[in-house]
């Protein structure tokens, strides 16, 4: 069986303000090491069904288009992976 | 006239613009619920403030699929008015019926106070009872009210007069230090290319009678009524 994961950031260009709030934190801990800091929202979708990966992977681009991101601010990247049942 | 206000499980404005309808304009009003189908009825359509299904995932993500969220675009489609308030707002970009988005404030706290709008444009139903310029008091409450858009759009609303409302002080400039969440533009208030749907963050319906200390939101609903 596959499971998609699924991880939704911002686009460039968009304002992070719970990154730019923890990157504020870290530097006031004294961790200056970091240029730039990005959140982002992760889920992980386990398919019922046996299919193929092919079929998985368009219904999983299908519900991140749809719901799991907003394609105006947002983008996304996922992987496949295939569990034991 | 008959207006609808949309009930969706979470909202807690609907029973203030109810309110405003009913008891301050005395209007036939009924509420919506969200498994609705049928809104043959309807000539004015309230998406009301409030928390719909929680804001899990973003504010209106969920909402713009519940069953009744199709039948409203089609709906706006025939050319009703739609008017979305707050959550409302949020639900309606979501919904793709107007562009851009309603991203988390850029302070990330939770507004709750009033504000002064300064009314952009009177060419549209919505705000055709106030001045050019006019000052309005109206109250926000918000976490997600940062309006994006990208260049592109932002060009098009300003050059289709689509930009009803911005955040402005007292005197009516248009000020950084008068944005109260970071949108650009210091944006509002927005209708779609039709000018039948207004998304506005800021609460008209908590502005519409002097003794809750402004009644500046009345005209948005009045301008629906007799030929005033």
């Amino acid at each position: 069986m596959w499971k998609a994961k699924v991880v939704v950031t911002y686009k460039p260009g968009i304002l992070d303000p719970e990154a730019r709030t923890i990157h504020q934190a870290l530097v006031s801990l004294g961790y200056t090491d970091f240029n730039h800091i990005e959140t982002g929202k992760y889920f992980q979708l386990t398919f019922k069904e046996k299919m193929t990966r092919d079929q998985a992977e368009v219904i999983a681009r299908e519900v991140c288009d749809k719901l799991l991101s907003n394609p105006v601010i947002q983008k996304y990247t996922f992987e496949m992976a295939e569990v034991s049942e | 006239m008959k207006f609808g206000v949309v009930v969706f499980p979470g909202s807690n404005c609907d029973h203030d613009a109810y309110h405003v309808l009913k008891k301050v304009l005395d209007v036939n009003v009924d509420y919506i619920w969200h498994k609705d189908r049928s809104l043959r009825m309807f000539d004015v359509i309230i998406l009301p403030g409030g928390f719909s299904y929680g804001d899990y995932l973003r504010a209106g993500a969920v909402a713009r699929f519940s069953p009744v969220m199709q039948e409203i675009v089609q709906f706006a489609e025939r050319g009703g008015f739609l008017i979305g308030i707050c959550n409302g707002f949020q639900i309606l970009v979501e919904a793709g019926l107007l562009p851009g988005a309603l991203i988390p404030n850029n302070h990330m706290r939770f507004r709750c106070q009033d504000v002064y709008l300064k009314v952009n444009t009177t060419s549209n139903r919505f705000s055709r009872l106030y001045r050019s310029g006019q000052v309005l008091k109206m109250p926000i409450a918000h976490y997600s009210g940062n309006y994006f858009a990208n260049e592109s759009t932002l060009k098009e609303l300003q050059d289709e007069d689509r930009i009803v409302f911005q955040y402005c002080n007292s005197v009516g400039e248009v000020t950084e230090e008068s944005n109260p969440n970071g949108s650009l533009m210091n944006i509002a208030g927005i209708v779609n290319r039709n000018k039948n749907v207004l998304g506005m963050m800021p609460h008209p319906e908590r502005a519409a009678e002097k003794v809750l200390g402004s009644d500046d939101g009345l005209q948005i609903f009045k301008s629906f009524l007799g030929k005033n």
